[in-house]
């Protein structure tokens, strides 16, 4: 294999290329994620009453103490970057650890979520279905199941990335701040997803 | 370009070319050179041509009876349905964009590279996952549902693996993703001093277009096709009406994507189309800031139309009314290109070498498609010849009639620049005046099918309708074979062709300053540019 050759003049041009990549790519995550708010929109403009039902009966507080912490975990990203901009690696380190483990508790409490659901039998799956008695029902919680999952999915990538940059950065004296600018708005945009995804879901009721 | 017994030895530009970089198929497969990144890509998307045509072929086998004689309905709805989902996604988006942009984006602004080289390798590997996926279709039988999708048949009714091709298509998507988003930055991040947005060789203004629709557009399919996915394995029901859902929000999305992506397919063609213009004149293109401006405004008005598809669907008047109007609109920047074009020949200093025969070719296909597709933009005309092979017909014109002859005019155009080999002009000059030839006995029967009634997607029809579908076929063998015939004179010239030098067409532009073909990293220096685009010099004795 050939020695690949840097298409760059200069650090600074890097940096701006890097930056831009990756708004460009959360420009593509916002599209993904439309087209499920698309669908969203139009069952509760079909549906209204029954969206409002059903809304109901999704477990408000989880939904609101995942909201906190997700909004806490991206506390600690900003403070990441902060650190890695003012070059105290081990301090970038230190919040990315606490940005992912903020991460892994909203998961650890969105899968509490799933199994009370699918114990009172809300969750369109095999076996835990067994309350879903109306169509318009099953379409919001399957809407609800692939839009959280979809999102849980997104934040999943997203603890893997911060965990192995924070690995990389427990002993650096130094920090190049642009992987962590990057990898912070990555976790900034799964944040703002929820933030949508929550409104929409849980408090339309 | 004479043929000499004895095929022209290596040249000293050749050795030290990207070609000679490296020699084994490790130093292919792994290699970050955006130059052999555009070959990979070339090999691929020509392999899935012919995949793609062979079935093309065999649909249009299958017409030349009216009875059923060569397939089943269920074999001939999956003969279609395979070319229309290999010939969109695994030819003609990849086609351009992936294989000459890839080239020639770097040369053209004078960088080293592409923004994220790696990432751009992966956009090939992705690509070549989804073609997996869509070959493993093809070998368990293939799909009925058509290239569109459309539910509840793909949802509900279809047999086939609608769920393996949903996951081929959705992949390759990602690898449009990349393409587009490194693209993008590349074009910003990457231009040499003094390639300035107002300098920019009208390709890239093209293809800076179309990666924002790929950027834009393709995520949307991928969610929509995630939701057929769903619909089919866990009963989703989101595009059900029987389960609360709605399967005009199908079209709605796909389209959201589709329409867009017919101007995926022809953006970077148009590009393409105006380089070679200038060359052909020589002379500079004729409203530069015109022809550049309404790559941008296409992409945008281009994201507003998408529902002149469902005239026809049961959506509102009112909308309808929008989106007729909105696609007549998206029509005048196509039109400001082709007067352009043509007020740059205009007193050129025109050659007629291969080059430009494409390009008049695309023009005037192109020109057809486009005047057919106002037609269709009409309301009233839409009922009339929807879902008939006058539809089929316009959107032919388009996407083969012009990407598929832009591509083989770019093939022509740069062929000298990517191996640095000439190939016989002559034979070049048949294939383009064979391709036109073909391709029009091929698809303007079908304008007339069309108007007087005959249904896309059957294989049975009444037998008045026979005369002119054995003309449609028998271009189809016409632009086969003529299609066929440029592979054997470029594949001759490999060996044989004389060394092309850095700039056979003496054309303007970054990429002919270098040699042919060009060093593994492009420039030893960084190039500046201190002259505007297409800086023929016009000879004004003539006058």
């Amino acid at each position: 294999m050939t020695e690949s050759v840097s298409p760059y003049t200069d650090r600074r041009q890097r940096h701006a290329a890097d930056m831009m990549g990756m708004y460009l790519f959360l420009g593509t995550e916002i599209m993904l994620f439309g087209g499920l708010f698309a669908a969203m929109a139009l069952t509760r403009l079909q549906h209204p009453a029954e969206y409002v039902a059903h809304s109901r009966e999704l477990h408000l507080w989880i939904g609101a103490w995942n909201t906190v912490i997700l909004l806490t975990s991206s506390l600690f990203a900003a403070l990441a970057v902060h650190a890695a901009r003012e070059g105290a690696g081990r301090a970038a380190a230190r919040w990315l650890g606490a940005t992912a483990a903020f991460g892994l508790g909203f998961l650890a409490l969105k899968a509490t979520e799933y199994t009370l659901e699918f114990r009172e039998g809300l969750l369109p799956v095999t076996g835990g279905d067994g309350a879903l008695s109306e169509p318009v029902q099953r379409l919001f919680m399957h809407l609800y199941l692939v839009s959280t999952g979809l999102h849980a999915v997104h934040l999943t990538i997203g603890i893997c990335v911060v965990t192995g940059l924070a690995w990389r950065l427990r002993r650096a004296e130094s920090a190049r701040a642009i992987p962590v600018e990057i990898t912070g708005l990555y976790w900034h945009l799964i944040d703002v997803v929820w933030v949508f995804l929550y409104p929409v879901l849980y408090l339309a009721r | 370009m004479s043929t000499t017994a004895e095929p022209p030895a290596e040249t000293e530009e050749e050795r030290v070319s990207y070609f000679r970089s490296g020699t084994s198929l490790r130093s292919w497969l792994l290699t970050t050179d955006h130059k052999r990144i555009a070959i990979l890509y070339l090999l691929s998307i020509t392999f899935f041509f012919f995949v793609g045509g062979l079935a093309a072929a065999l649909v249009r086998a299958d017409l030349m009876t009216p009875a059923p004689d060569l397939m089943t309905n269920e074999g001939y709805n999956r003969a279609f349905s395979l070319h229309g989902i290999i010939m969109v996604w695994f030819f003609l988006i990849p086609s351009i964009p992936n294989t000459f942009g890839n080239f020639l984006i770097p040369l053209m602004i004078g960088a080293r590279d592409v923004a994220f080289p790696r990432l751009n390798l992966l956009s090939w590997y992705i690509y070549m996952a989804g073609g997996l996926f869509a070959l493993a279709t093809l070998v368990l039988g293939g799909v009925d549902t058509g290239w569109t999708f459309y539910t509840p048949l793909s949802s509900m009714y279809a047999n086939g693996s609608v769920v393996l091709v949903a996951t081929a298509v959705f992949v390759t998507g990602f690898s449009s993703i990349l393409t587009g988003l490194n693209f993008i930055v590349t074009i910003h991040k990457l231009r040499c001093p003094g390639m300035t947005w107002g300098r920019l060789p009208l390709f890239i203004w093209s293809h800076y277009a179309t990666s924002i629709i790929l950027v834009l557009a393709t995520p949307v399919l991928a969610i929509t096709l995630a939701l057929i996915a769903a619909e089919r394995l866990f009963g989703l029901g989101v595009f059900n009406p029987a389960l609360g859902g709605d399967p005009l929000l199908f079209q709605h999305l796909f389209w959201f994507y589709s329409h867009p992506a017919v101007y995926i397919m022809v953006l970077p063609a148009l590009g393409v189309i105006s380089e070679l213009v200038a060359a052909s004149a020589r002379k500079p293109v004729f409203g530069y800031e015109f022809v550049a401006g309404s790559s941008i405004a296409i992409a945008v008005i281009g994201f507003l139309v998408w529902g002149h598809h469902m005239f026809v669907s049961g959506q509102s008047v009112y909308a309808s009314a929008i989106f007729s109007f909105l696609s007549l609109v998206v029509a005048v920047p196509s039109g400001i290109k082709v007067y352009n074009w043509t007020a740059t020949l205009w007193k050129g200093h025109i050659a007629l070498d291969p080059p430009f025969l494409f390009a008049m070719g695309f023009i005037g296909l192109f020109v057809v498609g486009g005047l057919t597709g106002l037609v269709l933009t009409m309301l009233a005309v839409d009922v009339h010849v929807h879902d008939t092979y006058f539809v089929v017909a316009h959107f032919h014109y388009i996407m083969v009639g012009g990407t598929v002859s832009a591509f083989f005019g770019a093939l022509h155009f740069w062929w000298p620049k990517i191996t640095g080999r000439l190939y016989p002009l002559a034979w070049g000059r048949v294939a383009a005046l064979l391709i036109f030839i073909g391709f029009n006995l091929t698809f303007f029967p079908q304008f007339l099918l069309g108007y007087m009634g005959m249904p896309r997607r059957y294989h049975v029809y009444p037998p008045e309708f026979q005369v002119l579908n054995v003309l449609s076929s028998s271009g189809a063998g016409v632009l086969g074979a003529a299609y066929l015939l440029p592979f054997v004179y470029l594949l001759w010239s490999l060996r044989n062709g004389a060394p092309a030098g850095p700039n056979p067409w003496g054309a303007t532009g970054l990429e002919w300053t270098v040699a042919s073909p060009p060093p593994e990293h492009n420039f030893a220096e960084i190039p500046e540019v201190t002259r505007p685009p297409y800086d023929y010099e016009i000879e004004r004795h003539d006058a």
